[in-house]
């Protein structure tokens, strides 16, 4: 709220200085959800996009860069609501945003009642924002959910020996897209997922959901996140559970890692998969990790970047490098910026993105497992990497197709589709 | 109760029929055909409990809610906020000292004091406007919102608890026998049953404080008529004053319970306002038994819905609370 306030404020300013400069500016809107539940994951975001600003000296392509924030809670209309200001009443040319899936389709679709802004997904995972009647000025340079787990499922049966486990997650969008990618590699690869468990996003107890869950699997996969992950491995541990644990891609990330509490601990050892490690010995992830650290005090930040404040970073990247090379033009209707963002590769900290004909990003998966550093902070290390996992996840386009969309029951788990 | 045998014979008999019923659920050992209906004795049980128990936490912040909704008239909606805000000083003083009974304490006194500012500064001024006070609560509690995140930020917070209370213990409740005649036990975290009868102990204290002490009939007393109270010559305002003292106070008391075997983070504060309000609406607001009730009643409503329809588990506490509506609108224990 008080960000909305400043936002406001920051845009009545603006308004004051008058259109004249309007030529040397480029103005983005963005998106994050900085209330509700996934505030973690939109503050993170900002600070990308802070990091990204600031590197550039707030300039590209010879134009000065203006940013309007507009906060979000993870709804779709609430991220409606913040595009149609950011783009009617600000009148922003570029949008970045939004974080989480079901936003991403909403914005998806409103893009398209806007031809004259460009769209960049913020960090949202769902996988029809782009699978599915693509719009045209909507460029997405993160993966999808089920792209972020690829490579996991190879990795539970080749080297863990799990045969058969059991799924607990949120019933929503975006771990329907995790199972969809986890169950389609694991099936085939000869595991089996014996039962799924869906509760509602923003589950507070799951005393009775623990207690139904089967013992006689070799691991549990839960594909929960932000604040229901805490209170999972919080009540789990308090029942005393024992189960070996699987996690999703924002199961076990910075978030719940650096929550405050002790039972974040029962995260150590547990594998998982996303598009980014937080100990990765590549030097330019390094060099990313250590000019975040340097960027903000300790408590103002996370001990690395979360997968959040890593996608707003690169979305800003790829918007500046874009402008650069066409001397920040966008007076063809932004024409040719969409071509130059189409053709762009970018060598992201997290491995090397680029975009498929739908506009979605073909980019490095990372295999990891939870290990906590000497000085007792917990994080994610690499224990092994993907490259160029697109949305057909190893499959030839007609299968792919013809397996559909993540639903709760879809994709049946089988050894060949 | 033995009066309302005399008067309802037939919902008497199966009132008592239904607790027999689930006595030998909780206590005899399952036949076959029984745990195809209901899957497993454990998970059962653990609903069971679990319901009762995140009954006790709800009835912590909806006593609260409804005591000062009973005598005062007040749809306070900040009550949220300051249940979480509770919580978040619970984690700061559990952190600093290590003592998490001490910081129960202090969390009920700080928020207490806390409503008692609100009521001496704010509302004592605008009694009986039911709008204005239902609009200024929702500002407290959007400011208090915004406060809380900017001094604790979107991470999540767990009140440390002391070792002796992390882990399960185990019930005298068989839920399976083994082949070999060995009976499994269930094992249940002893921090919810801790904190469920501590709620009772709360409960218990309330009622007798009501029911059995000068005070207690002097708050009895005004939410029945305020006016006849101040006319008999009752300084009401200092009634009002400690009642929203201890109403608020225990709603820090519970957000310190809650970040305790739950965890804290922006939004908790308006979950919690509207899991109490759905409390009271189906109790009865301004009743104590009801808040009670309602908060048993929700609690297992929630649990057993994870379990058995995790689908529509969220739609069922509104189901119910529209059913109440319909049927007794002025709540299951309110007189009309």
């Amino acid at each position: 709220m008080i960000r909305t306030l400043l936002a406001a404020v920051a845009a009545g300013g603006i308004l004051a200085a008058g259109a004249a400069q309007a030529q040397d500016k480029i103005k983005i809107g963005v998106l994050a959800t900085l209330e509700g539940a996934l505030t973690t994951l939109g503050e993170d975001a900002i600070r990308g996009m802070q990091i990204a600003m600031k590197q550039a000296n707030a300039k590209a392509g010879g134009k000065t860069i203006e940013v309007v924030t507009f906060p979000t809670n993870a709804s779709p209309d609430s991220a409606i609501r913040g595009a149609r200001k950011l783009v009617e009443q600000d009148k922003v040319d570029i949008l970045v945003g939004p974080v989480s899936g079901s936003e991403g389709i909403a914005i998806r679709d409103y893009s398209k009642t806007q031809p004259q802004v460009t769209f960049l997904n913020g960090s949202s995972g769902a996988m029809e924002t782009t699978f599915v009647t693509p719009s045209e000025n909507f460029f997405r340079f993160n993966m999808d959910g089920a792209q972020w787990l690829a490579g996991l499922g190879k990795y539970l049966v080749e080297e863990k020996k799990y045969k058969k486990i059991a799924a607990l997650a949120e019933d929503y969008s975006f771990p329907y897209t995790q199972l969809f990618g986890l169950t389609l590699e694991y099936c085939q690869a000869g595991g089996q997922i014996v039962e799924k468990f869906w509760v509602p996003l923003g589950t507070k107890d799951f005393g009775s959901i623990i207690a139904k869950l089967p013992d006689d699997v070799d691991a549990i996969y839960l594909g929960l996140g932000g604040g229901d992950a805490v209170n999972f491995f919080n009540q789990y541990s308090q029942a005393g559970g024992k189960a070996k644990l699987i996690g999703g891609s924002i199961m076990v990330d910075q978030t719940v890692l650096s929550s405050k509490g002790a039972a974040k601990r029962l995260a150590i050892g547990v594998p998982s998969a996303g598009p980014q490690a937080d100990v990765w010995d590549d030097p330019k992830w390094q060099a990313w990790v250590k000019l975040y650290q340097e960027s903000f005090p300790p408590d103002k930040r996370f001990t690395s970047p979360s997968l959040t404040g890593t996608a707003y970073y690169n979305d800003f990247n790829a918007v500046f490098q874009v402008l650069n090379a066409i001397n920040g033009d966008l007076s063809d209707g932004h024409k040719k910026f969409r071509a130059g963002l189409a053709a762009l590769e970018l060598d992201a900290p997290n491995g090397k993105i680029k975009l498929d004909q739908n506009r979605q990003a073909i980019g490095t998966n990372f295999i990891t497992e939870v290990v906590e550093l000497p000085n007792g902070d917990l994080v994610n290390k690499a224990v092994k990497t993907i490259p160029n996992v697109s949305q057909m996840l190893g499959l030839d386009p007609a299968t792919r197709q013809k397996i559909g969309l993540p639903s709760r029951t879809n994709p049946e788990c089988k050894t060949s589709y | 109760m033995s009066r309302f045998i005399e008067r309802h014979p037939a919902w008497a008999l199966v009132a008592i029929l239904a607790l027999a019923f689930l006595l030998y659920l909780v206590l005899a050992t399952w036949p076959p055909g029984l745990e195809e209906v209901l899957g497993r004795k454990r998970v059962f049980l653990t609903a069971l409990i679990n319901g009762i128990t995140l009954g006790g936490l709800y009835f912590l912040v909806a006593s609260g809610f409804t005591l000062i909704f009973g005598l005062m008239r007040n749809v306070n909606l900040a009550h949220g906020s300051l249940y979480l805000l509770g919580g978040y000083l619970g984690y700061e003083f559990a952190n600093l000292t290590g003592g998490w009974v001490l910081s129960l304490v202090i969390a009920f006194i700080i928020i207490a004091a806390l409503g008692m500012v609100l009521q001496f500064t704010i509302f004592r001024w605008m009694e009986g406007q039911d709008l204005r006070q239902t609009l200024v609560t929702i500002a407290i509690s959007i400011v208090l919102a915004d406060l809380m995140l900017w001094r604790w930020g979107g991470d999540f917070y767990q009140v440390p608890s002391p070792s002796w209370l992390t882990g399960p213990v185990q019930l005298p409740l068989v839920t399976a026998v083994r082949s070999s005649g060995e009976a499994v036990y269930l094992q249940y975290p002893l921090v919810r049953l801790i904190i469920f009868a501590g709620a009772v102990v709360i409960g218990v204290l309330m009622w007798l404080a009501l029911n059995r002490t000068k005070v207690g009939m002097l708050v009895r007393a005004g939410v029945d008529d305020r006016d006849m109270l101040s006319a008999t010559g009752v300084r009401v305002q200092l009634v009002f004053l400690g009642v929203f003292a201890f109403g608020a106070g225990l709603a820090g008391f519970a957000g310190v319970v809650g970040g305790t075997f739950q965890s804290l983070q922006p939004g908790e504060d308006t979950k919690i306002l509207l899991a109490s309000l759905v409390v009271v609406i189906v109790g009865g607001m301004g009743s104590i038994p009801g808040a009670a009730l309602g908060a048993l009643i929700i609690g297992l409503a929630e649990q057993f819905g994870s379990v058995y329809m995790p689908t529509y588990a969220v739609v069922l506490t509104f189901v119910i609370m529209v059913l109440v509506l319909a049927w007794r609108p002025q709540g299951l224990l309110r007189g009309s």
